[in-house]
């Protein structure tokens, strides 16, 4: 029954939050950036600017619903590289041990020891603002957590006894882990995965904000934050509708990694069936 | 045993609840314990015989609880007991020895200090005293060189020498009841031998009572007088040691003494196929309705489907729970 | 006797050091030897039993045999042909000539692989990519074993402990190997579960022609099931003989020190002493029983020179010049 419901009720929210991103242009009356009206400005939530609007006069709800394409995809896509990574150097570390085990343990507490904000700021600087360059920064600096894991759960694995089965009967090393080490620390990877994701929609508005991120005019759900940081007391709805949209995105990919996980686990499947 | 028995358990009823679940993890068991005394407690994997010790000892855990039944301890039952009662006698007068030496002991305390903790809490020793009492206690227990083994972590000692520390922290008290949870099926054979020997011993010397769990009729033919055995939740046969070798009565032991590969048995030239008890051990959340013996046994007649057998006596403290037993 | 022909399995002075590191600059300064210039054969059809408890090298062995561990010095060879050192074959040539059913059947099954693909992941891999062959082989392996083929579908945890020992049993098949090294394969299962793996696993061997290695330390199963045993202690073969010689005239006194542990309840309630020390037979003339004292031995010491010299039929027990 749990089961089920986070899978369903996190999917829904993230697919929801999807749609309206993809589609802005079908639900929003004004453009985010170019309806800029200092007449409007610091406008409470009404029937024209559902949201509310920000300090230049646009509108925060389709500035929320744009925002959301550069936060989604900066916090899947980013995610997605720093589990790779995370994956590729922990379950061959643990997996293979000695002296590539003592590299990857010294690199990664090197990574954890570094914040990872800065090390994202030294390469953003090199490459430059843009999404691309953003989505790279953020891919390389947060695996630290992902390649720990990753490697403590290889670590107990070798030792099983289906994995030295999996070498008698013929098995590659490089196999052995794929088939048999990564499946079974599938688990707590996709937790450490769906969390990174908010940390990486927050660490982008960070970046945003001093002024590396994406460019001013264009909206993110970060840069609308900081911008909003100086309205806080007289127009709060320009913080709060984006802080609201993060905090939804962040609950929903979160319950949909932990349905994930229990969906992929035959036990929980099969119990129930 | 004309005495009134020291440890009486009396249709214990051990459930485990889950959302408006509740399974029968150990139905209706009744046994009990003279003093001096060394009853066994045998079953596969499963059969409640654990539970049915922690249960004894107030230390059953969620999703697991007693549904109904008694247990009487000197005339007391353990079960109407507050929290602090059952603490001052738990290590006291009734103490237990577990499977994992190694889990059993704080890793972080030397072995020393945990012994001499039993004498602090339960005789208010000061911690001083306490460890000459601990010292005493480990030459007990043929640990060599104590005086110097109390300054060792658990860690620094081989699992024949943990699971000696853990009599000797087990019987510092000099306990009524010794509850000895599959004590040596961790250890090598000559290791087991040792620790089986130095638990009879001691527990002869001071008339502890014990109650030994173990799935090996082996240990359970060395040291005790009577037996109980326990098949998915029911007790199915109590009876005197010898008796239940020579005669057991319940398809279930007799199927079990059958199966067993006896040492000097095999022949030269033949070798006969070993007697199976057919089919699985049934899981909790499938137990049958009647017998819970009865989809592998040979005997199964409809009555046994329908309505779980009644104990028939065999004897003083003898009976078997089966409708065709012989 | 099959003694004359030449054996499947042959280990000829084997020795196994583990380096130890220790120390900030983790240099080596000793080994732990787990395995002392061993030999044993294994012939073919037969069931070789190693004996001894934890710690006494047997584990490694099996290891060894299985090539997940390399030899320090000495060689295997099967069927005449070396397996270890510059002749060694790989992995995949190595899996069609022995596998290993293991101890525990719960921690030896993937939890996330059905039973079909763990053994239809072993086929495809060797090379058989017909999928009605490869249905073929896994419900054939899978009757032999006593399971139903439509049990394929599920996962590990579905099984009771019995039956997942049956699947380890059907993965070992699965590439119809040689030699099966058995690592007490009924200690971990229900007592009332045991007779039916012991029975399968001999029907098995006649059935299949295969040649068990079985490590245990069950001496009643050890009898039931062997043809000859070897017990082990300490890295070395201390005796070695036909079944009926080792059980029938145990000589070193570490076999009778095992036999006399073994708590049997039909000799106990018989109130039989099968090994009183009084009985221990004197060693040859000119020689000591080695090791004279269990249970003193230095791990990181290569044991002193030795002989294993004939005692009776095909029987062979360790011995030092005195």
């Amino acid at each position: 029954m749990r089961l089920r419901f986070n899978l369903l009720f996190g999917g829904a929210i993230c697919l929801i939050i999807l749609t309206l991103g993809v589609f802005a242009p079908l639900f929003v009356h004004h453009d985010p950036i170019l309806d800029a009206n200092l007449m409007n400005a610091e406008l409470p939530p009404n029937a024209d600017f559902w949201f509310g609007t920000d300090s230049q006069g646009r509108d925060v709800f389709s500035r929320v619903l744009y925002g959301s394409r550069v936060s989604l995809t900066v916090g899947i896509v980013s995610q997605l590289i720093n589990s790779c990574i995370g994956l590729l150097f922990g379950i061959s570390a643990g997996y293979i041990g000695g002296r590539w085990d003592e590299f990857v343990s010294g690199l990664t507490n090197v990574m954890l020891s570094i914040p990872s904000l800065i090390f994202a700021l030294a390469i953003m600087a090199i490459l430059g603002p843009g999404l691309g360059s953003l989505l790279i920064a953020l891919g390389l600096t947060n695996w630290s957590w992902t390649c720990r894991i990753a490697r403590s759960s290889a670590l107990s694995l070798k030792s099983q006894g289906y994995v030295q089965a999996a070498k008698t009967l013929g098995y590659s090393d490089i196999r052995i882990m794929i088939t048999q080490i990564l499946p079974n620390m599938i688990g707590p990877i996709l937790v450490i995965g769906t969390l990174g994701m908010g940390d990486a929609i927050l660490a982008e508005a960070a970046l945003s904000y001093l002024g590396l991120g994406i460019r001013p005019p264009f909206p993110s759900w970060g840069s609308m934050l900081t911008d909003a940081r100086e309205l806080i007391a007289v127009a709060p709805w320009a913080a709060i509708f984006p802080g609201i949209a993060i905090f939804l995105t962040v609950l929903g990919l979160n319950l949909f990694g932990d349905g994930l996980r229990d969906y992929l686990d035959p036990h929980m499947r099969t119990r129930k069936a | 045993m004309s005495a009134p028995p020291l440890l009486e358990v009396r249709n214990l009823h051990i459930d485990m609840r889950s959302g408006q679940e509740r399974l029968n993890v150990v139905e209706n068991v009744s046994f009990s314990i003279g003093a001096g005394e060394t009853f066994g407690l045998v079953g596969e994997s499963g059969c409640g015989k654990s539970i049915t010790a922690l249960s004894l000892i107030g230390l059953l855990n969620r999703p697991l609880a007693v549904g109904q039944g008694e247990i009487l301890f000197k005339g007391q039952n353990l079960l109407k007991m507050n929290g602090s009662e059952l603490r001052r006698l738990r290590g006291n007068r009734i103490s237990m020895i577990f499977q994992e030496p190694m889990t059993a002991l704080n890793p972080l305390a030397t072995v020393g200090r945990q012994i001499a903790e039993m004498f602090v809490l339960h005789q208010g020793s000061t911690w001083h005293e306490a460890e000459r009492k601990a010292i005493a206690a480990l030459a007990q227990v043929q640990v060599p060189a104590p005086d110097k083994r109390i300054k060792n972590y658990p860690h620094q000692m081989s699992g024949g020498m943990r699971q000696r520390v853990m009599i000797a922290i087990a019987l510092a008290c000099h306990p009524d009841l010794l509850i000895a949870d599959e004590p040596t099926t961790a250890l090598d054979v000559t290791v087991q031998a040792e620790i089986l020997k130095l638990m009879q011993e001691l527990c002869d010397q001071r008339g502890t009572s014990v109650l030994m769990i173990s799935h090996d009729l082996g240990v359970i033919a060395k040291m005790c007088q009577r037996v109980g055995i326990m098949y998915a939740g029911h007790l199915v046969e109590e009876r005197a040691v010898a008796d239940l070798f020579r005669r057991p009565a319940h398809p279930y032991t007799h199927g079990l003494l059958a199966s067993l590969p006896v040492l000097g048995q095999r022949k030269l030239n033949e070798r006969k196929p070993l007697q199976e008890i057919e089919g699985i051990v049934p899981s909790i959340a499938a137990f049958p309705t009647g017998c819970r013996f009865e989809p592998r046994c040979t005997r199964a007649s409809p009555i046994c489907r329908d309505a779980v057998p009644g104990p028939s006596v065999l004897g003083d403290y003898s009976f078997v729970r089966c409708y065709h037993h012989g | 006797m099959a003694s004359q022909t030449q054996p499947l399995l042959q280990i000829e002075n084997l020795s196994v050091c583990f380096p130890v590191s220790a120390g900030l600059f983790r240099r080596s300064h000793q080994a732990v030897r787990a395995i002392n210039n061993l030999s044993l054969s294994l012939h073919k059809n037969q069931c070789l039993s190693i004996v001894g408890e934890s710690g006494c090298g047997k584990s490694t062995l099996a290891l060894t045999i299985l090539g997940l561990q390399h030899p320090t010095h000495g060689s295997i060879s099967f069927d005449g042909k070396p397996i270890t050192g510059a002749a060694q074959p790989g992995r995949m040539q190595r899996a069609r000539m022995a596998q290993m059913v293991f101890q525990d059947p719960y921690a030896s099954l993937n939890p996330r692989q059905t039973i079909h693909a763990a053994l239809a992941g072993p086929l495809r891999l060797h090379g058989l990519r017909n999928k009605g062959e490869v249905e073929d082989r896994i419900a054939t392996t899978l009757k032999m074993v006593g399971l139903k083929p439509e049990q394929a579908k599920r996962y590990p945890h579905e099984f009771s402990g019995g039956q997942r020992q049956r699947i380890g049993i059907a993965r070992a098949l699965i590439l119809d190997p040689k030699v099966i090294v058995l690592d007490e394969p009924v200690s971990a299962l229900d007592v009332s579960i045991r007779a039916q793996i012991i029975n399968l696993l001999l029907d098995l061997k006649e059935r299949l022609d295969l040649s068990y290695i079985m490590i245990s330390h069950d001496l009643s199963v050890v009898e039931h099931m062997s043809d000859r045993v070897a017990v082990m202690y300490f890295g070395q073969i201390v005796e070695e003989g036909p079944w009926q010689s080792i059980f029938a005239n145990p000589v070193h006194p570490y076999t009778r020190r095992l036999l006399a542990a073994i708590p049997d309840p039909f000799t106990i309630i018989r109130q039989e002493d099968i090994t009183r020390k009084d009985m221990q037979p004197p060693p040859l003339s000119g020689f000591s029983y080695y090791p004279e004292e269990i249970g003193t031995h230095d791990v990181y010491q290569s044991p002193p020179p030795t002989e294993f010299l004939t005692v009776g039929d095909d029987h062979k027990v360790r011995f030092i010049a005195r």
